[in-house]
């Protein structure tokens, strides 16, 4: 027992009479939550159990083909994920062109986690050349074409390296754009106003696969043909153009809590709308709206599988793809696949619920009432 | 004299590359390319599918081959570009994103005739059927009386088995699921006496089930599915080639030209065989291909049955009979009109 513990409880009592109290206050304090208690209870007991079961103890580890997962009582056939790997990872980018990627991967987790440990000095180089050299390198190394690399068409870009750069373009680019949008909306000028309040209100009123589907196939109608872009980047554009509009509501929100007195103060001590609102009014509408720009930034990621119905191959279609192939189909690989994509998805996004919480008790200053997502 | 032999030569030239000239745009952006591109499923066993290592196989697939095959003398300068059911035509008439749609799209009027769009002809007879259990004694779909019967929900599946069992006086009970893995694994645990769904799905889910062999497809068919890759209206002559690509596919195999014995064909062979060869007549030329365009086809990709057997019959995991698929004079229906 260390001494902090000893410190708080009283010496001499039994660890069974401080468990029976912690079981009294917090689970059987009225008989309603001993009901509710009882019934989680139960619940857990009869549903965890078989997936377990099914996923790890009775699951199939290895495995050259479909005949290893197959006869009764197997459970989940990770092999398939395993056989998928290089797929699951890099889509269907030429194997021996995959340093590529993992340069690229590489890199981009360098400058992100940079970014994100605060103790790390020069944030803001680390940050511009996360804005400008990174997409640069990332452009020339994965579609080639430039320093003698051979071209990979966009259409072989696929798996977790197209969900993270979608997410991520989605991410990087919605968030200036939101943030104009939002400033737009609450302008005074009328033009700027409305531009802004139709843009916002027309994309947030349609569903991601229409914008999508429009980007995809009805936008090459509107430009000459000599004019033609790849159909990754017009989905880029249509996806982050779909999220800003979200982001804009987002921040709009935050705005609106920012007290008149702050910009009025501002202007007393003689600052103009520019400065009055990068200095005084962002900073602390950002910060309000930290936990709803990482939920959108969270549903952002998971919306990104959307753009297989436009027949890119994200993480999840590869997944789907797979379980059609006539050497892995059994009856757990469709299952085996999804509960993958959903630990993966978990992951990230768990990943970042728990970082924009870590970001609002340090940079928020451990605001009450920011709430954590 | 030597300017008279360059003239000569110049002139020879544009002779040559006159006659290979088509007067298909498509072609000629295709040849500009290098490559073709090619709108395949989002994967389905054994008509487009990406294995392991990303390489795309299937019926759907080799017929692409086939086309580049005939165009640049390589089945790979395909590019392929998945598509889902939702978006497939949209993405080859106003999207314009390949010049091939080939996958396992259902031939309908309404499709042919309002979309914008020409197939070129079928390269599977598919329809729906019924996987039942070995031990249930049902044998064809008139046992099936008073079945409960699993299915996908939304698909035209339920409507023709509505339609089906209502004409023939039959009983039946639909449950039907939003997942077509769902809908296999109620049928795969007892909690129904069949599933339905294509027949060539239905070969594909039996892998999908615990124990394959206890289960039996049933012979019969209650709708009519016919499969086939379709191209834009806006160009005839392309539309010729592609038709006539699926054409030599099936008259190489009526004619016994497959990939092992068209080389030793090429000196010895009757008047049919030389004319699909290429021997005789002008036939590549006419399509804006060169005169051994099938030699072409079949040497890297082989006639209809070999690439039917490799990817769906006797040669693959589904071990689909040719049944309907046969060639006509083996009481299938694949029939191709002559080259001549």
């Amino acid at each position: 027992m260390s001494d902090a513990t000893l410190q708080r409880e009283p010496p001499g009592r039994p660890w069974r009479a401080v468990a029976f109290e912690w079981l009294r206050d917090n689970l059987f304090s009225s008989w309603t939550s001993a009901v509710l208690t009882l019934l989680s209870i139960a619940a857990l007991v009869t549903i965890i159990p078989p997936i377990l079961d099914w996923a790890i103890f009775h699951a199939v580890w290895s495995g050259e083909d479909r005949a290893a997962c197959l006869g009764p009582g197997k459970g989940a056939c990770w092999p398939f994920i395993a056989s998928r790997w290089g797929q699951i990872v890099y889509g269907f980018y030429d194997a021996v062109e995959r340093w590529r990627v993992d340069i690229v991967y590489v890199v981009g987790a360098i400058g992100l986690a940079w970014l994100m440990i605060p103790r790390l000095p020069v944030k803001l180089w680390v940050g511009i050349a996360m804005l400008t050299a990174f997409p640069a390198l990332v452009y020339v190394l994965l579609s080639g074409g430039m320093f003698g690399l051979p071209i990979v068409p966009s259409t072989k870009w696929g798996g977790l390296l197209l969900t993270l750069l979608i997410s991520l373009t989605g991410i990087v680019v919605s968030f200036p754009i939101g943030i104009l949008l939002a400033l737009g909306r609450r302008s005074t000028l009328p033009v700027i106003r409305i531009l802004c309040v139709c843009f916002i209100e027309f994309v947030r009123g349609v569903p991601l696969i229409t914008i999508l589907f429009m980007a995809s196939n009805l936008l090459p109608l509107f430009f000459p043909p000599e004019l033609t872009f790849d159909k990754l980047i017009r989905a880029l554009v249509a996806v982050s153009l779909f999220s800003a509009a979200y982001m804009a509501e987002v921040v709009r929100g935050g705005l609106q809590a920012i007290p008149k007195g702050q910009s009025e103060a501002a202007a007393a001590l003689g600052l103009g709308y520019w400065r009055t609102t990068a200095f005084i009014v962002l900073p602390q509408a950002l910060k309000i709206s930290l936990p709803s720009i990482v939920s959108s930034c969270i549903s952002l990621f998971k919306d990104t599988s959307l753009v297989s119905i436009i027949g890119f191959f994200d993480f999840l279609q590869v997944i789907k793809a797979g379980n059609s192939d006539p050497v892995w189909s059994t009856p757990n690989t469709a299952f085996t696949g999804y509960l993958f994509a959903a630990l993966v998805y978990w992951g990230f996004c768990f990943g970042m619920s728990r970082y924009s919480a870590y970001l609002e008790n340090t940079v928020g200053g451990g605001k009450v009432g920011a709430g954590r997502t | 004299m030597k300017f008279g032999f360059t003239l000569a030569a110049l002139a020879l030239s544009l002779v040559s590359t006159a006659s290979a000239q088509s007067n298909s745009p498509t072609l000629e952006e295709v040849r500009k390319n290098g490559y073709l591109r090619c709108g395949v499923s989002d994967g389905l066993t054994g008509f487009s599918n990406p294995d392991a290592q990303g390489n795309w196989s299937g019926i759907d697939v080799d017929f692409c081959r086939a086309i580049a095959a005939a165009i640049f003398d390589d089945p790979n300068a395909v590019r392929y570009t998945s598509t889902t059911a939702k978006e497939r035509f949209t993405a080859l008439t106003q999207g314009r994103q390949f010049e091939v749609l080939s996958r396992n799209t259902t031939i309908t009027m309404q499709r042919d005739v309002s979309l914008g769009m020409d197939f070129v002809g079928v390269t599977y007879y598919d329809g729906q059927g019924f996987i039942v259990k070995n031990d249930s004694g049902v044998t064809s779909v008139d046992g099936l009386g008073g079945a409960t019967i699993c299915t996908q929900t939304g698909t035209t599946t339920e409507l023709n088995v509505a339609d089906y069992f209502g004409t023939h006086g039959m009983q039946y009970q639909i449950l039907a699921f939003d997942k077509e893995s769902e809908a296999l694994a109620a049928y795969d645990s007892g909690r129904c006496d069949a599933y339905t769904t294509d027949h060539s799905g239905l070969y594909a889910a039996r892998l999908e089930l615990s124990n394959a062999d206890d289960n039996i497809i049933l012979p019969e068919i209650i709708s009519k599915e016919p499969l086939g890759p379709a191209v834009r209206q806006d160009d005839p002559a392309w539309e010729d080639l592609v038709r006539w690509v699926l054409y030599a596919l099936i008259n190489a195999e009526e004619l016994g030209v497959t990939s092992q014995n068209v080389d030793s064909l090429m000196s010895a062979a009757n008047p049919e065989q030389r004319r699909l060869l290429g021997l005789e007549g002008d036939f590549g030329k006419s399509l804006g291909l060169t005169n051994d365009w099938v030699v072409r086809i079949v040497k890297k990709v082989g006639n209809y049955g070999e690439v039917f057997e490799r990817n769906v019959g006797q040669g693959s995991a589904l071990k689909i009979d040719r049944g309907r698929n046969a060639l006509w004079t083996n009481g299938g229906l694949q029939y191709a009109p002559p080259i001549r």
